[in-house]
């Protein structure tokens, strides 16, 4: 198979630039929402019907920090937190809701909608009831309880949990790796456990939150590279080591670069040979998050590397969660023998806290067994294929239709730009309304204009949902005048490249 | 003249923003610069004084009137020429520029080139090598390890919930129904019902108007403590306090001072400190004592009537993380609030994981509606983490459920509590360091000396101990954590473990301390 390389440069020749009409609308949408808050902020205050604080205390929110929540979030906070009833798979009972008081809560009502899922990170499908991996996890739910209740030191590890240990490091082809308990610990107990005072992390400006505050605890410096930009990496490496460490100039204890297979927000993929090697010829040390990367792209799922042809040996400390392709919870990181074993006596997610749920490792172990096809089938290799169709077909759709799709070819996630404040709830409820659940991202997850909507992609979706999504995000989409690039019929011709024979 | 003395000027300025070493150069030739037109002045002021004597002196060539190129000079050709000359001299004088600086491409090729980065990780040493024992059966009381059956002293199953039915087919029918894990995060369709169900019976058993389900216990102090204080906030911590909450502090980046372990005595000269401050300045900042009801580093409790007392006094908040005390203290479970008779509502923030009581893995936080409304949008590892997986939730309201129903689970435990406590109160060599309720009994070297010193002499004991059938566990402390308490063995006591279990667990560990201290 020859892998298609994603390529980033046709995706900067589109230009998606944001015309100047939105950019000035979305100003003076936010400007007007802004004095709105404002004025009712203040008439709140002259009336004091605001929250009461006790004498002699500060208010527990200071009025600037939550100003956002109450006077732009909670209008549409319905968009938000929408509880289902089923599991996360293609098609979803969301709950609906009502309120009494213009959205400041909201209450359940008895009334489920059945909805098309494009927001759960199901890529895989194991979201739900699987043949093989079910009835597994309810025999490891007998045999072993919900969870260990102790540190993986203590008492916490079981024969499972060294099992996955093992498997995920063969998976990735890395020599060791470990599991924690949730993903987002796993970074922001990894990255102190590795570089402290005197170490310098070089983050991708669109790092996760995570990763921040990971970066964040360690003591280390932080710097910034643009985001998916070589180039500007290798600029601020240089930077860095020729000047050394600030006000005392000592040249840098270490260097890790910190990167993200797919980045969530933004569906591209990392570019990661480019970064790699630059990574590499000055020195620093890599570290992989492939939370969206792993199970999802790649022929057989082995995550970004896989599919850009970098081999694992170039990538020092691979990171990874299972919450998104194989439907569990919990994290990974890879590496060197040396370094997890290093990691087992210094990560504070391994001695403190409680391990990984017993039934969860279950479930990633017979998802992996699957991928790999070691239960005797080719399912895994056939939810691969499907879910890189899907996504490029729905893609290619999208753009077709106007769209400003954000991201690379293969990414399972598509953002679609909807920039105007109005159009965040607007897009949701509509879509809701024709059975299609949606996640729409603002901030804090996003810049605060450059508000989108994020399609992902599953493996479970069929041809028919996807042409439903397709029909419905159209018609929505042309409602709420979000088809940003119009595109003539015979300019479609170009995104055509993208054939069925290129899966085989 | 003036003009040229401008422009001097501007150039060392300049050159003093470039932030350049030479600035003293340039100010050096200001000065001479400033100088140079004091003299010429000066001999301005002579000449026009002593005019007469002066020019009597000069030549008449001099002093003369003259005409040159059409134009008339009167009388003052010296000083004109004079000047001229200054004027020169000042321009002829090379003009400082600061010396280019920046690096050249191949000086920054031959630092990257020199810089060798220190290894990924220390060199590996025989302590960082952890014995961790592999379980075959599930955490209960009796657990199965390399093949044979041991006492379980080590899971913090505090109730025995583990392998409880009802616990089991609640988490069956949830895995049944929505697989195992969420797929998503709280906002994007990972909230499934039972999230919510769980929510409120939790806040509804502890008597708080609003509960906030977090995916993990660790990243719940981690979080909760960052979205109330930011900087220019104050806290007041216990130096003993768990690497979670640690790690919240120093992420909220707020001024953190810490009093001595459990020490209310400390904690009341902290206080003054801060209101003898105070005086000096200025608005009010948010105030928060941060404590732990049970400690999970040393198993003491916190004297909660007192710290109550104190942070009304002082007009501080309380934080406090029960997740050794929900479901362990109180006639009914529901924690400190509940052992000291005070109304829940005294402490502001409470925060606990669900892999202890509970059986299940998660954590909460708990409190007024503002607390937890607020932590929906600011409570990173909320916002920014997948969902806990449903069945665990539903784990979670399953053991609420049977805490509600059977109080004979809490007697029993508090009975095992008693027990393990008198027991091992009376074995030589060791000393109980934590409250006579703590359901983590943390067994201390009588004669201790330094933390690595003590742990690789109770690490013996634990060994012996496995080998004898019980499975005990050890205090051990990352490299990041900062807690500074001795060393101790915890054992595990639950409403699981039978009277014989624990009879014999004492007088194993009698016969292995004697033979670890005569050694």
């Amino acid at each position: 198979m020859t892998v298609a390389e994603p390529d980033p440069v046709m995706e900067n020749e589109e230009g998606f630039e944001v015309p100047y009409h939105v950019a000035i609308t979305t100003y003076f949408s936010y400007g007007i929402l802004f004095i709105i808050g404002t004025l009712r902020d203040f008439y709140r205050n002259i009336m004091r019907s605001g929250k009461k604080v006790a004498k002699g205390y500060a208010p527990l929110c200071r009025d600037f920090e939550d100003f956002y929540t109450r006077r732009l979030y909670n209008r549409i906070q319905d968009c938000f937190n929408r509880p289902i009833a089923s599991a996360p798979t293609n098609w979803v009972d969301v709950i609906e809701r009502v309120s009494y008081d213009s959205n400041k809560t909201l209450h359940q009502t008895e009334n489920v909608r059945r909805c098309l899922n494009l927001g759960s990170y199901n890529y895989l499908g194991f979201a739900s009831h699987d043949e093989y991996c079910t009835p597994r996890v309810l025999e490891s739910l007998n045999k072993y309880g919900a969870s260990a209740c102790s540190a993986r030191v203590d008492g916490g590890t079981t024969l499972l949990h060294n099992e996955l240990e093992e498997l995920v490091a063969k998976y990735v082809g890395k020599p060791a790796a470990m599991v924690y308990g949730m993903g987002y610990a796993t970074n922001s107990t990894t990255l102190p456990a590795l570089i402290g005072k005197g170490g310098l992390i070089i983050s991708d400006a669109l790092n996760h939150s995570s990763i921040v505050n990971g970066s964040r605890g360690s003591g280390a410096k932080i710097k910034v590279f643009q985001h998916n930009t070589p180039s500007h990496l290798e600029q601020v490496l240089r930077e860095a080591i020729s000047q050394g460490q600030a006000r005392t100039h000592r040249p840098w204890k270490k260097i890790i670069v910190v990167i993200e297979g797919i980045y969530s927000m933004e569906g591209e993929l990392c570019r990661l040979k480019d970064i790699v090697e630059v990574a590499k010829k000055y020195k620093a040390y890599i570290y992989l998050d492939e939370a969206h990367s792993i199970g999802a792209i790649g022929k057989t799922g082995k995550g970004i590397c896989e599919l850009q042809g970098v081999d694992p040996a170039n990538i020092d400390v691979m990171m990874g969660t299972f919450t998104k392709s194989f439907g569990s919870c919990g994290g990974y990181i890879a590496g060197s023998k040396e370094l997890i074993q290093y990691m087992k006596s210094a990560s504070p997610a391994h001695m403190y806290a409680t391990s990984m749920s017993t039934p969860a490792v279950q479930q990633v172990i017979s998802a992996l067994e699957v991928i790999l096809g070691l239960d005797g089938s080719d399912r895994g290799a056939k939810k691969l294929a499907q879910v890189r169709e899907n996504s490029n077909y729905v893609r290619i759709e999208l753009r077709n239709r106007g769209f400003e799709v954000l991201g690379d070819m293969d990414s399972p996630v598509m953002p679609v730009m909807l920039y105007n404040p109005g159009k965040i709830p607007a897009f949701s409820r509509e879509c809701l309304k024709r059975n299609v659940a949606v996640v729409v991202v603002a901030f804090p997850a996003t810049p605060l204009l450059l508000a989108r909507t994020r399609v992902c992609m599953s493996a479970s979706h069929t041809r028919e949902d996807l042409d439903q999504a397709v029909k419905v995000l159209s018609e929505v989409g042309e409602m709420c005048n979000i088809k940003y690039f119009p595109r003539k019929a015979s300019e479609n011709e170009k995104y055509f490249w993208f054939d069925q024979k290129k899966l085989e | 003249m003036l003009l040229l003395l401008l422009l001097r000027f501007c150039h060392w300025v300049a050159a003093a923003l470039e932030d350049d070493a030479d600035v003293t150069r340039g100010g050096e030739e200001f000065i001479v610069a400033v100088v140079v037109v004091a003299v010429c002045g000066v001999s301005m002021a002579m000449l026009v004084e002593f005019k007469d004597t002066v020019l009597g002196m000069l030549p008449d060539a001099l002093v003369t009137d003259a005409v040159i190129f059409g134009v008339h000079i009167h009388g003052h050709l010296l000083l004109e020429t004079l000047l001229v000359v200054v004027i020169f001299y000042l321009l002829l004088q090379q003009s400082y520029t600061p010396e280019n600086r920046a690096l050249t491409e191949t000086e920054i090729d031959q630092l990257c080139e020199e810089w060798t980065p220190e290894p990924l990780h220390p060199v590996i040493t025989d302590d960082m090598e952890m014995k961790t024992p592999i379980l075959e059966s599930a955490a209960g009381p009796h657990t199965i390890i390399d093949g044979k059956d041991v006492i379980n002293m080590s899971t913090a199953d505090y109730l025995g919930l583990i392998g409880n039915p009802k616990v089991k087919e609640a988490c069956n029918a949830a895995v049944e129904k929505y697989g195992v894990g969420a797929c998503g995060p709280r906002g994007f369709y990972g909230t499934m019902d039972v999230h919510l169900d769980f929510e409120k019976k939790i806040a509804d058993f502890m008597g708080t108007p609003d509960s906030i389900l977090y995916s993990y216990g660790l990243a719940t102090t981690t979080s909760v403590i960052p979205a109330f204080c930011k900087a220019g906030d104050l806290i007041l911590a216990d130096d003993g306090v768990n690497w979670s909450l640690q790690n919240g502090l120093y992420l909220s980046r707020s001024k953190v001072k810490y009093f001595k372990h459990n020490d209310m005595k400390d904690l009341k000269a902290r206080l003054e400190e801060v209101r003898k401050e105070d005086k000096r300045k200025k608005p009010l900042n948010r105030r928060f004592i941060i404590v732990e009801a049970i400690y999970q580093n040393s198993g003491q409790m916190v004297p909660l009537d007192e710290l109550c007392r104190l942070k009304e006094e002082y007009k501080f908040r309380v934080l406090i993380d029960e997740s050794n005390s929900i479901g362990v203290l109180g006639k009914t479970g529901r924690g400190i609030s509940e052992h000291f008779n005070i109304s829940v509502e005294k402490l502001d923030i409470i925060t606990a994981v669900m892999g202890h009581a509970l059986a299940s893995e998660g954590g909460i936080c708990t409190g007024s509606a503002e607390v937890v409304s607020h932590q929906r949008l600011s409570g990173s590892g909320y916002c920014f983490s997948a969902a806990l997986p449903p069945f665990l939730a539903s784990a979670g309201i399953a053991a609420v459920e049977i805490l509600e129903n059977n109080p004979q689970l809490l007697s029993r435990l508090h009975k095992n509590i008693s027990l393990v406590h008198s027991n091992l109160s009376s074995v030589p060599g060791i000393r109980i360091g934590c409250n006579k309720l703590s359901p983590i009994v943390f067994l201390h070297l009588e004669e201790s000396a330094s933390f690595a010193e003590d742990s690789s002499i109770l690490q013996r004991v634990v060994d012996l101990m496995l080998d004898e059938g019980i499975l005990l566990s050890l205090t051990k402390r990352s490299l990041l954590d900062n807690c500074k308490l001795p060393a101790a063995i915890k054992v595990v006591v639950t409403a699981g473990h039978s009277e014989e279990d624990l009879l014999l667990v004492t007088s194993k560990l009698r016969n292995v301390m004697a033979k670890v201290l005569r050694c």
